[in-house]
């Protein structure tokens, strides 16, 4: 008798808030990735489990946040980004060294990098404070919320880290875009980059600068700075049209690609499955992006607007800079390809933003009613 | 009230934003337009130029160095051979401290400070990235403690590999000669001969004697692997493969136990040898004494060894068979006796007085016969028989100089025999053309008084003798003398022993060789100068003594052997060959200060003849070719070794 009517109601809660297009488009991209990582690890399955049960744990997270109300999520904006900014001033004084950077903060059970937790945060931060602000938008409004935006990157850029620092101060100046950043503005920033790039440009860590000069020329130093990009390159361009076939990649396969699971591995599938794999990827990319443009389009509030709208440009400035830099028109930055490279923190952090794009898609209703 | 206000903004916001979103969605576009045109630019704009660079990466073509052929003797006795062990090896450029890297694999495995001498002086020499052998032969426990320590040594390796071996050591050591480390000047060589690329992964090249001269059988063909490769290098699996082919083994003329019983029999006397069969040329024996330890130089000798060998009196590192070059003293008298007959400046039966000098008309010089007060009456059996000076100063001022070259050069004396060695020395046989080339003078007749006892301008080496005295014992038929008697191809069982045609024929009358024949069997008899040495043979054999003067002796002095300091005594020869009748073997036998040819340089023939016409082995031999004789080494593609026929 309590049975019958308990599973619909359960089945109703689970996929309530879950955007089905959303999540197709997500699962086809997981499982395609999945696919690459095999290869790109010589055919291991611990890799690709490690990374399956990371999968698991990411669309968990997603499937909570699809759940939560968007009033819950602004609350949590104050004190996410206060601890974040805590966490990273901590890092800044008391973080472990590791490959020439300070990123890891050691607070006894884990290891964690608040840069990633900024990813979410600051978004979160700036679009709550517009919010908060939106009846009386002033050019101050706008100040304040770059300075919210400034102080996490001068941390995270001086640790180094300048893979999270591109990819945040994309997402938080989309967020200052989308929020109607006036144009003069928009212009005086590219004015004062341009001017101030020599200044920037001697800020910049030395490998940093190897890192830019080499995309210029990347042969200069084929062995050294330049090797993984010229590597990128060589499997990308040798694998033609139609690709080397899987698990065929010689790059691949005979280790000259490096990081090939994390930030190199568009490389592998680039290699093994030629342009068509990539005029598909692209695509796929492209249906998840539109998808969340549709989402930002229909958002009923400024700050969920704010907030979709950051979310799917953000991700899409992932696979930018990571196809870009492996494809040698980017300089190395270390930023992984989304939903593709092995990792579990991006990938959290990923479908956390998905999360948040289905729950202003499906609370909307809900809001509305 | 508010809310009112409010949602007319948000109107006006939404358009806003929404103009913004499609701004976004445009900066997408042409951004992923962007990428797309890169992907089309590298795969398919320039999809051959990285699918060649994908290629150069993976694929790296080995070389496969081929193993080295064989040495054996004309018995299957191994005189060079190849055994597989382990080496230390340095890529000096991938090491960032080349002392304390050398220091710390001390603590592990032994390095003497002359291992690194060894391996600067290889280095000095060595090209980019060249790997190069700080130790060889490491032990299994060395190969262990190395292995497990690996990791902290970057840049060095342990490599198994075939190393070269001559067992007889310093004995064979100026007839095999040596292989070592390909340098420039050989890579040029190498270039020019357009035979680099069969040297592609090979380290060693013949540097020396049989070694140098059949380099291009010995070393073999090498083999290709197209090898994947991965980013460090390392193989992966094997796309093709052209097998090496080994090179060829060698089967020499020479006699192993001959070789080592006349090296035996010269004791510490320095000196050199070449035994001869007279019936096809085939090199018997070979000896330069002292010779030097050729295992030192394969990888390259460590500077100490170098001087030592370099720097000693005794020029251990000449080639006194090939190369040294001596007066011919009394062994030309058989020669000078058949240029007399054959230009019928003397007869047989024209006899002498010999007073115990000779003097040239209108002088008072007196040119002296080794014996005070002379031998009496001398014809030219008995001018043999007991080396008489006289007769031959006369016999060659009659003869003149011009006769004496023409005749003599056809011996081959002041000719190259070609054997098949590199460098050898051409001797020197004077005429009055060389003399005026040669000093811008003219000749005199007391030029040819000494030249007529091999005491004048005239230099022959031990080779060279040794084959004039196997043409003589051949009766004038010559054969070039040669040291390999059979390539053996690898794989081939092949063992027909390629017939050798003779070089020429003097066309001797018989009848003066059967007297020159005869007079020298009676040298080797009592009243004959080397008597002793032949007491109790019970086959006749061929010999005739000599004095290669060191020193001359001014007028009115007489040589006396014990004013002299050691190495200013004359050198003595012999020459023989037996049996008399029907000769197998001919013997030229240098003892360097070693007095008189009878005495010295006969007993070395002497035993020589013994063990190779009769298989008599000296009481005080010590003979490894014994214990060696018949083991073929695995590879060697040889047949069992047949016994010596005289054994």
């Amino acid at each position: 008798m309590i049975k019958q009517p308990l599973w619909p109601i359960l089945k109703r809660r689970l996929i309530q808030h879950i955007d089905p297009v959303l999540l197709l488009a997500l699962g086809l991209m997981l499982t395609a990735g999945l696919i690459v990582l095999f290869s790109a690890t010589d055919g291991s399955w611990t890799r690709v489990t490690a990374q399956a049960a990371n999968i698991m744990v990411a669309l968990v997270c997603m499937w909570l946040v699809a759940n939560i109300p968007l009033h819950y999520l602004m609350r949590t904006a104050l004190p996410m980004y206060s601890l974040g900014m805590v966490l990273l001033i901590a890092v800044a004084l008391f973080g472990e060294i590791s490959h020439g950077a300070r990123r890891w903060l050691n607070i006894g059970v884990a290891t964690i990098q608040p840069s990633e937790l900024m990813k979410i945060a600051v978004p979160l931060m700036m679009a709550w404070y517009f919010e908060k602000n939106e009846a009386t938008l002033t050019l101050k409004n706008y100040f304040i919320a770059a300075l919210l935006l400034l102080l996490p990157i001068a941390l995270i850029a001086r640790q180094p880290d300048l893979g999270t620092a591109v990819l945040i101060s994309a997402s938080g100046f989309y967020v200052l875009f989308l929020a109607g950043l006036s144009w003069r503005i928009i212009g005086g920033l590219f004015v004062t980059a341009a001017v101030s790039a020599p200044f920037l440009w001697s800020m910049l860590h030395d490998y940093q600068k190897h890192r830019i000069m080499m995309l210029l020329d990347p042969s200069q130093d084929a062995l050294g700075k330049g090797y993984h990009t010229i590597q990128g390159m060589i499997a990308v361009g040798s694998g033609g049209v139609l690709g080397k076939g899987y698990l065929n990649g010689t790059q691949t396969h005979l280790d000259f690609l490096p990081e090939r699971t994390t930030d190199f591995i568009f490389a592998v599938y680039s290699e093994e499955f030629g342009l068509l794999g990539n005029i598909i990827l692209l695509g796929m990319f492209l249906f998840i992006i539109g998808r969340g443009f549709v989402i930002t389009a229909n958002a009923s509030t400024y700050f969920t607007r704010l907030m979709a709208g950051s979310i799917t440009l953000t991700f899409f400035t992932y696979a930018f800079v990571n196809m870009g830099m492996v494809s040698g028109i980017l300089p190395v930055v270390g930023v992984p390809l989304p939903l593709v490279s092995y990792g579990g923190t991006s990938m959290v952090t990923l479908l956390l933003g998905f999360g948040m794009l289905m729950s202003i898609h499906t609370h909307k209703t809900l809001v509305q009613t | 009230m508010k809310r009112h206000v409010e949602l007319k903004n948000s109107q006006r916001e939404i358009y806003y934003f929404r103009l913004r979103l499609v701004l976004s969605i445009g900066f997408v576009a042409v951004l992923l337009f962007l990428l797309l045109t890169r992907f089309v630019y590298l795969q398919i704009v320039k999809h051959s130029h990285y699918q060649t660079l994908a290629e150069n990466n993976r694929i790296s073509i080995v070389p496969i160095v081929p193993n080295r052929g064989l040495i054996l003797d004309r018995n299957g006795v191994i005189l060079a051979h190849n055994y597989s062990g382990y080496t230390l090896e340095i890529v000096s450029n991938k090491v960032p401290d080349l002392e304390a890297t050398i220091d710390q694999l001390a603590t592990l495995v032994d390095i003497q400070p002359k291992d690194r001498k060894r391996f600067k002086k290889l280095l000095a020499e060595s090209r980019n990235f060249e790997s190069l052998p700080i130790r060889n032969r490491l032990s299994d426990e060395e190969v262990a403690r190395f292995a497990a320590q690996s990791y902290r040594f970057p840049g060095v390796e342990i490599k198994a590999r075939l190393f070269r071996e001559y067992p007889y050591n310093e004995q064979t050591s100026h007839l095999i000669g040596y292989i070592g480390r390909i340098n420039d000047s050989d890579l040029q060589q190498l270039e020019d001969d357009e035979t680099a690329a069969n040297y592609r992964g090979s380290d060693y090249i013949g540097k020396t004697g049989i070694e140098q001269s059949y380099e291009s059988e010995l070393h073999g063909t090498t083999g290709m692997e197209q090898m994947e490769v991965d980013a460090g290098g390392r193989g992966v699996r094997v796309l093709s493969r052209s097998a090496p082919m080994s090179g060829n083994n060698l089967v020499l003329t020479l006699d192993a136990k001959l070789q080592e019983i006349a090296w035996q029999a010269f004791g510490n006397f320095r000196g050199a040898l070449v035994a001869i069969d007279p019936t096809n040329g085939e090199v018997l024996a070979f000896v330069s004494k002292p010779g030097y330890d050729p295992n030192l130089f394969i990888d390259g000798i460590d500077e100490d060894s170098w001087n030592e060998l370099n720097n000693s009196p005794d020029v251990p590192l000449n080639n006194r068979a090939l190369r040294g070059q001596y007066p011919l003293g009394s062994t030309i008298k058989p020669f000078m006796a058949l240029a007399g007959l054959y230009y019928g400046v003397r007869s047989p039966g024209y006899t002498i007085s010999d007073p115990g000098y000779y003097t040239l008309g209108g002088s008072s010089h007196h040119y002296r016969d080794w014996k005070k007060g002379g031998h009496g009456m001398v014809d030219m059996f008995k001018s043999i028989v007991v080396s008489c000076d006289t007769y031959y100063y006369g016999l060659a001022v009659e003869l003149g100089i011009d006769n004496m070259y023409n005749f003599l050069s056809r011996f081959g004396f002041g000719k190259k025999t070609d054997i098949d060695l590199e460098g050898e020395t051409s001797g020197l046989m004077p005429s009055q053309e060389w003399k005026m080339k040669r000093y811008k003078e003219k000749w005199y007749g007391g030029d040819t008084v000494s030249a007529g006892i091999g005491q004048g301008y005239d230099l022959t080496t031990p080779m060279q003798l040794a084959f004039a005295t196997a043409t003589l014992a051949n009766d004038g038929v010559g054969y070039r003398p040669h040291l390999v008697r059979q390539v053996k191809h690898s794989g081939s069982n092949d063992t027909a022993i390629p017939a050798v045609k003779p070089e020429f024929n003097l066309n001797l009358n018989p009848e003066h060789v059967a007297l020159i024949k005869s007079a020298m069997v009676a040298v080797t008899q009592p009243g004959g100068t080397a008597a002793g040495a032949s007491a109790g043979a019970p086959y006749a054999f061929a010999g005739k003594t000599g004095t290669a003067q060191v020193v001359g002796i001014k007028q009115g002095e007489k040589y006396d052997a014990n004013q002299l300091s050691e190495r200013n005594r004359d050198h003595a020869w012999f020459i023989a060959f037996a049996p008399a009748d029907k000769p197998r073997i001919a013997i030229a036998v240098l003892v360097e200060n070693g007095g008189h040819g009878g005495t010295v340089a006969a007993p070395i023939a002497r035993k020589m003849l013994d063990y190779y016409l009769l298989g008599k082995i000296p009481a005080s031999a010590t003979l490894a070719a014994k214990a060696q004789s018949g083991v073929p080494a695995a590879g060697a593609g040889g047949n069992p070794a047949e016994e010596p026929e005289h054994d």
